[in-house]
C-alpha cells in the first residue's frame, strides 16, 4: 500500500529555523547568514563591516566552526558580543545549532546579529536557520567558475561579496564571467567586489546592507501599527 | 557531505507516516531530488541500512526521482539539462545569458507500506 507523505526532508530543521526567525522578529534582531569556503574572509567581511555600522546598529555574532575559537575570539578582542558554535566535525550549522547558542547571547543588546557559517559551499546551502537574508562570499584567489561549479549555494544568495577584489588581475579573475554564473541561478542577487584588506567597495556593501536593514524595522514599525 | 543528518530525517518522516497510518513495515521510500541539491543516493542508502535496523524500515529500498533543473537561453530559448558544473554557454546559440530553472526539490513523496490487514 502507497502512503503519499509530500513532505520536505529538512521539515524538522526548517520548522526550528521558523522559531528562530520569530524570535528574531519579536526582539527586533536583522539576521545575517555567511557562507563561504573556507578562506574566502568570513570573519574579516563581519570586522570590516561591524567597524562601520553606525552607532545605533548594535551587532553580534555567531561563529560557526568545526572546532577551535579562532574566530571567536578574534571578533571578541574588537568588544563584540559573541557566541561560538562548535559543530565536533559537522559540515554545516543547523537551526537547532543556532536555538542552543542564543541562550549566551543577549539579543536585547543586538540589532544586525552575523552568523558567520562553516566554510563550505556545499551543505550550509541547505540548511535554514532563521535569518533574514543569505549573503555568500567569494574571494578571488578560488577562482572564477564557482557559481558554475557550486551552483546550489549562489543560488540562495540574496547578495555575493567577491572579496580580496585587490588581488583580481594577479589570479586572472574573469569578473564578467563570475557575474554571469551567479546571474544564471540567480539574477536578483547583487555583486560587491570587495577588499576587506584595503576597504575598497566596503561602502557599497555596507549601504546595500543597511537599506535591507533600515527595511526591516520599516516593517517591523509598520506591523506594530496594526 | 551531510547525508548522515538528510538520512535521519527521511527515517523520521518515514517512521511518523507509517505509525500514523497503522503499518507493520516500511517496504519502501520515495524521494524527490532535485538535481541542484547536493545528496549523494549511495552514501543516504548506506546510512539508511545502518540507521533503519530494528525499526519499521528495516530493508525497505530507497528510490531516488531525481528533478533535472532545465537551462534556458534568453536569447534563442533552446533548453537543456543542467548540472554542476554549470556549462557556461548556449551549445545551440554560444550565448552567455542563461537562466537556470528548478532542480531544487528535496522531499519525500511517498512510501509504501505492508499493515497488519495485508498479512493475514
Amino acid at each position: 500500500m502507497k502512503i503519499p507523505v509530500v513532505k520536505q526532508i529538512l521539515n524538522a530543521n526548517d520548522q526550528v529555523a521558523a522559531d528562530n526567525r520569530a524570535l528574531f522578529d519579536q526582539l527586533g534582531v536583522f539576521v545575517v547568514n555567511l557562507m563561504a569556503s573556507p578562506g574566502a574572509g568570513k570573519t574579516s567581511v563581519i570586522l570590516a563591516t561591524t567597524a562601520r555600522l553606525p552607532q545605533n546598529v548594535r551587532p553580534g555574532v555567531i561563529e560557526g566552526d568545526l572546532a577551535s575559537t579562532i574566530d571567536a575570539d578574534t571578533i571578541a578582542a574588537r568588544n563584540i558580543p559573541v557566541v561560538q558554535v562548535n559543530t565536533g566535525g559537522n559540515c554545516h550549522l543547523d537551526a537547532p545549532m543556532i536555538r542552543r547558542a542564543l541562550a549566551n547571547l543577549s539579543l536585547e543588546t543586538i540589532d544586525l546579529l552575523f552568523i558567520e557559517n562553516v566554510g563550505n559551499l556545499v551543505c550550509p546551502a541547505e540548511f535554514k536557520l532563521g535569518a533574514n537574508i543569505a549573503v555568500v562570499i567569494a574571494s578571488a584567489p578560488e577562482g572564477h567558475d564557482k557559481p558554475y561549479k557550486y551552483p546550489g549555494m549562489f543560488a540562495v544568495a540574496d547578495a555575493v561579496l567577491l572579496n580580496k577584489a585587490d588581488l583580481l588581475q594577479v589570479f586572472d579573475f574573469d569578473v564578467d564571467y563570475f557575474r554571469r554564473g551567479i546571474e544564471m541561478v540567480n539574477p536578483d542577487a547583487p555583486l560587491f567586489p570587495l577588499s576587506c584588506r584595503t576597504g575598497a567597495g566596503v561602502d557599497a556593501w555596507m549601504s546595500w546592507l543597511l537599506e535591507r536593514y533600515a527595511e526591516f524595522v520599516e516593517d517591523r514599525k509598520q506591523s506594530a501599527i496594526v | 557531505m551531510h547525508e548522515l543528518s538528510v538520512t535521519e530525517n527521511i527515517l523520521q518522516i518515514a517512521l511518523d507516516a507509517a505509525q500514523k497510518n497503522g503499518a507493520r513495515r516500511i517496504t519502501a521510500i520515495h524521494l524527490v531530488i532535485g538535481e541542484l541539491s547536493s545528496i549523494v543516493d549511495d552514501s543516504v542508502q548506506f546510512y539508511f541500512d545502518l540507521l533503519s535496523k530494528g525499526t519499521l524500515a528495516e530493508n525497505a529500498t530507497l528510490h531516488f526521482q531525481r528533478v533535472p533543473s532545465v537551462a534556458v537561453c534568453l536569447d534563442c530559448t533552446h533548453q537543456f539539462d543542467a548540472r554542476a558544473p554549470l556549462e557556461p554557454r548556449c551549445p545551440q546559440c554560444g550565448s552567455a545569458r542563461l537562466q537556470i530553472r528548478g532542480g531544487r526539490e528535496f522531499f519525500i513523496e511517498s512510501i509504501e507500506v505492508e499493515n497488519e490487514n495485508s498479512c493475514r
